[in-house]
């Protein structure tokens, strides 16, 4: 299939960035949508051109690493899938697509359609975790957590911090990431001793970032490719609201 | 206090402000409207409703100052939420193709400023009276007792009939958008707050939406009525306006 590509080139951080039009013919409906890139930039290459610049690692859909806009959906809007996952099977012939990196004052564009998402480190850096003594293991299974807990704990795990949510929220708010990471240690008993405040230093580093804020449209949630629900920023909300009362001499 | 204002100019802090001030407008506006219906219960009921109202003293002032200092709160936390939003995409996209927004989560930030100057022609139209050449106000009487006109100035307010019509065919029209408007704004707002207020339960999320629209039709149909009821002349005074 032959398609027409309007990609986002942009030099580095700070060049201003412009749409260029490029043509990709004899695409294979087998290849992944980052396979179809590489295709053109190979094309690119031989001409001598710079090609263009995706982040992208396991290409299993499990890393996080890829993700952009196509034609105004995050990693093309495919239920469940990132832009590595999503072949051109999805497309027709002819198709006109727009390619924009995510866009948000906390993920500066490094090149083309790759971004700077070292603020959602940041983030896991002020709270992202649980803190054990090492020693000795313990024995399997000593602490009983509830089947309910585990598998809504595990829902908010599966989060790979990919940040379609950032760049499909119309506020450019990452509440569903951080309120992943914080749902899915709240939820667990190894995660209580700083559960109130890692919601409090993980969420007043998001704001520190400079992401929006959450109007509950639900635009997150419909274009992340792990499903993660809008439950985890009402608890995440709930749990901030806790901590005023129960964690604010620990602040 | 320092903690809480440090809690309260957060993202999640400024939201849960305009939740709280959202929840208790959303009650006021339910409140209001039981009182406005009473208008087909006939003048003296109506009119006894007012008295009562306008009898309050001081304490009356203390509740519209509340309001006021509510409405505040619902507008300053927008403002600045608003302004952090616009901050965190300097730079918007080409293309989008939204998902699970509604009309009503996407216009938010419109149909709050409309409804806010319903509000303002509504006060100057119906309690001062600036917008309304024919208000009557409330009097004592010789007994002492205050009398109020609610039922004769809502009628002269949207009657077809007499002077000014086009100003009152306006009138109507204008209270019908904003009601329509107020509903948008109530209708993702309530659902929003339940979840700003980490209220929400994934089991009972679909009854919310429900119930947070049925409300809403409620209070739009119950508002919209009365304007409506009296052009169409199923509402008059005694009098034969």
């Amino acid at each position: 299939m032959n398609l027409t590509l309007h990609v986002w080139r942009q030099n580095g951080p700070s060049d201003k960035g412009r749409f260029e039009t490029y043509q990709a013919n004899g695409i294979s409906e087998h290849m992944s949508f980052l396979e179809m890139l590489d295709f053109v930039n190979e094309k690119l290459e031989s001409e001598g051109k710079a090609p263009i610049v995706f982040e992208h690692d396991c290409r299993e859909g499990i890393c996080g690493s890829c993700g952009f806009m196509i034609d105004g959906k995050a990693h093309g809007g495919q239920h469940r899938t990132t832009v590595c996952q999503l072949h051109m099977r999805s497309f027709k012939d002819g198709d006109v697509l727009t390619l924009e990196p995510w866009r948000a004052a906390a993920f500066p564009v490094l090149r083309d359609l790759m971004v700077d998402r070292s603020a959602f480190d940041r983030i896991v850096q002020a709270g992202g975790y649980v803190s054990v003594r090492s020693g000795s293991p313990q024995d399997a299974n000593a602490i009983l957590v509830g089947k309910e807990e585990v598998d809504r704990a595990f829902d908010a795990a599966a989060c790979i911090g990919c940040g379609a949510c950032v760049a499909s929220c119309p506020n450019a708010s990452a509440m569903l990431f951080t309120g992943a990471k914080i749902s899915h240690l709240g939820l667990l008993p190894q995660g209580q001793p700083e559960r109130y405040r890692r919601v409090q230093a993980m969420t007043q580093t998001m704001d520190e970032a400079g992401f929006g804020y959450c109007s509950n449209h639900g635009e997150c949630s419909a274009f992340c490719p792990k499903d993660i629900s809008l439950d985890v920023i009402a608890m995440t909300n709930r749990d901030l609201m806790a901590a005023q009362v129960k964690g604010r001499s620990e602040g | 206090m320092r903690w809480f204002l440090k809690f309260a100019g957060s993202t999640i802090g400024l939201k849960i402000v305009m939740a709280v001030s959202g929840l208790l407008l959303f009650g006021f506006v339910i409140g209001h409207m039981l009182g406005n219906l009473q208008v087909y219960l006939g003048a003296e009921t109506l009119n006894a409703y007012g008295a009562t109202l306008q009898g309050m003293g001081p304490l009356l002032w203390v509740v519209r100052l509340g309001l006021l200092a509510i409405v505040l709160a619902h507008i300053g936390s927008s403002v600045a939420l608003v302004r952090l939003s616009h901050a965190a995409r300097p730079q918007s996209y080409k293309k989008v193709q939204p998902r699970a927004s509604t009309y009503a989560s996407r216009t938010m930030r419109v149909s709050g400023p409309i409804v806010l100057a319903f509000i303002i022609f509504h006060i100057l139209h119906l309690t001062q009276g600036a917008a309304h050449p024919e208000l009557q106000h409330c009097v004592t009487g010789a007994d002492g007792a205050l009398q109020c006109f609610v039922h004769e100035n809502v009628v002269s307010a949207f009657s077809l009939t007499g002077a000014n019509v086009a100003y009152k065919a306006f009138s109507v029209v204008f209270y019908v958008v904003a009601m329509v408007l107020l509903g948008l704004h109530l209708g993702h707002g309530a659902y929003s707050m339940v979840r700003t207020l980490g209220l929400s339960n994934p089991r009972y999320d679909r009854i919310a939406r429900a119930l947070a629209t049925a409300v809403t039709l409620v209070i739009v149909i119950g508002n919209c009525s009365i304007p409506i009821a009296v052009a169409v002349g199923l509402v008059r005074t005694a009098g034969g306006h």
